[in-house]
């Protein structure tokens, strides 16, 4: 039984909130439903399925949220894996409307990490919770950025990539954060600049790492027919996959991402291949998050990242744009990012980027990775067309 | 995580939690030894420590005792962690060692400088004893 083109989203709304004091977490979520919702021309009665995670949240918090938005839907998901855990849920939600489950399902985050002064990412904060793998690494000290950092080592060792290499993913972001009004750091920047910031966990620089911010958005996902009828043209969902990779008792191979898999199940579910996709959402956690994924995607053979990411390739006019919104490295990271993926890949689907539009973008593709990718991490891989 | 609320306050970082399944890692580093699980059905090499084989799912392990040789699979220079113990001990090194075994293992390099570890660097077992309670595996260069 094939997804493809069965559901589609239709409504996107991006917080605009970078640094919110004054707002709760579930404030920041309901305004993020409410401006789906209007810009996909739907009530809040409409909804009859909700997805929503967060790391500010409990356990329980999807039921949590329901009850602030007084909710009764037919449909739950609060899938937790990580930054990339929107774009699982968007697919679960696409399968639940193609399974009849629900109608109008409502993907949403919100998080006030900045405000609120949570050590995410690059904050820097000790990683190690009470599960059986933590007792083998907490007592090291690790930290997300350093578990990314060691993954940069070996790409380095094994293929020659250099810092300067990842410093262009970095300089292309701000370019983009530079034609986003929303964005939170919008002064471009250069090569020199990134390499010349602090070192955060060798070999990845200040400017290699994801900024802090306060934030939100949400997603309406709805059958292709009901899409139709409503106020924008449907982003639809051609294919989807997700998986996990860890340690593997030992044996793992790390230079191997959860998205080799991930993307290869969404490709072959879409029908489509690498070189169709015209602009791309990759998880930009840290800058070798960029260069690994599009490698592991098979945009480009493994170990020829650092030579795919160069000479503007990733710019909003290049032959393969990505994170035309400036990603999580200077528009927004309130620490899971995935969301925002889907957002801005429907807006370029819409044609409404303005000064970042890629010309004649008809097929999107985000992936989101979750955890750490020296340790444990998550992969979520969506296709999207516009027609 | 610690035993005794004592340890805790003279070693701030954290301590793993001992329980029966991870006992005998555990009482083996306090011995300053170290033993990997292998499967007695299957022969499969596992780390971490676990109940079950996850090749074949068999509960039947023995415990195989190993040299603490090792190679440097990659590593970072930690500059920045707000946790209480390692702020303390910046820059520490992270890193994976892959065992003589074909195991890699998260651990912390230490006895050397971070300009001074290389990729593939040979290494080997240093045993510390934390608290009296745990004892780390960590690496050094290999002398």
């Amino acid at each position: 039984m094939s997804l493809s083109r069965k559901t589609a989203l239709a409504g996107v709304y991006e917080h605009p909130a970078r640094f919110a004091p004054n707002k709760s977490m579930f404030q920041i979520m309901a305004e993020s439903v409410r401006g789906a919702l209007d810009d996909a021309g739907l009530k809040i009665q409409d909804v009859d399925g909700l997805c929503t995670t967060g790391m500010g949240m409990s356990g329980m918090g999807i039921v949590g949220f329901c009850d602030y938005l007084n909710l009764t839907p037919n449909f739950v998901d609060s899938t937790s894996i990580g930054g990339s855990s929107f774009v699982a849920q968007t697919a679960h939600a696409a399968a639940a409307i193609a399974a009849g489950l629900c109608n109008i399902a409502v993907v949403v985050y919100g998080s006030t990490a900045a405000s609120q002064r949570f050590a995410i990412g690059t904050g820097g904060a000790g990683l190690g919770g009470g599960d059986p793998c933590d007792q083998y690494e907490a007592p090291f000290g690790p930290t997300t950025v350093g578990a990314y950092a060691m993954m940069a080592r070996r790409h380095m060792h094994e293929y020659g990539t250099t810092s300067e290499q990842l410093a262009e993913i970095a300089v292309t972001m701000r370019l983009h954060a530079s034609m986003n009004p929303a964005a939170k750091y919008r002064d471009p920047i250069t090569v020199e600049d990134v390499m010349a910031s602090r070192i955060i966990s060798s070999p990845l620089h200040l400017l290699d790492c994801c900024i802090i911010s306060d934030g939100g958005g949400a997603l309406v996902v709805t059958s292709a027919e009901r899409a139709r009828d409503l106020k924008h043209k449907p982003a639809y969902i051609l294919g989807c996959g997700e998986t996990v990779r860890h340690p593997a008792r030992g044996r793992r191979d790390f230079m191997e991402m959860a998205a080799a898999q991930s993307g290869r199940l969404a490709f072959e579910r879409a029908g489509v291949i690498p070189a169709d996709i015209d602009m791309a959402m990759i998880y930009d956690s840290f800058t070798i998050t960029v260069m690994m994924t599009l490698e592991n995607l098979g945009f480009c053979k493994r170990g020829e990242g650092g030579a795919f990411v160069s000479g503007g390739r990733l710019r909003y006019d290049g032959a393969l744009p990505i994170n035309t919104d400036g990603g999580g490295l200077s528009s927004n990271h309130p620490g899971m990012r995935g969301i925002f993926l889907v957002i801005e890949a429907v807006k370029q689907l819409r044609g409404e980027c303005g000064p970042r539009q890629v010309k004649d973008c008809e097929l999107a593709l985000c992936h989101g990775t979750g955890g750490a990718l020296g340790t444990r991490h998550s992969g979520a891989t969506l296709v999207l067309a516009n027609q | 995580m610690a035993d005794e609320k004592s340890d805790q306050k003279k070693y701030a970082k954290p301590l793993p939690r001992i329980d029966e399944e991870n006992r005998p890692w555990w009482e083996a580093l306090k011995r300053h030894e170290l033993y990997i699980q292998k499967c007695r059905d299957c022969g499969d090499l596992r780390y971490y420590p676990r109940a079950l084989c996850t090749n074949c799912l068999s509960p039947r392990t023995e415990w195989l005792r190993c040299g603490g040789k090792a190679r440097v699979y990659t590593f970072t220079a930690t500059m920045q962690n707000q946790a209480p113990g390692f702020r303390e001990a910046l820059p520490y090194i992270m890193a994976y060692v892959e065992l003589d075994e074909g195991l890699k293992v998260l651990t912390n390099l230490v006895e050397c400088k971070p300009d001074e570890v290389k990729i593939g660097m040979p290494v080997e077992a240093v045993f510390e004893d934390a608290t009296p309670a745990v004892t780390l595996l960590k690496f050094r260069p290999a002398r």
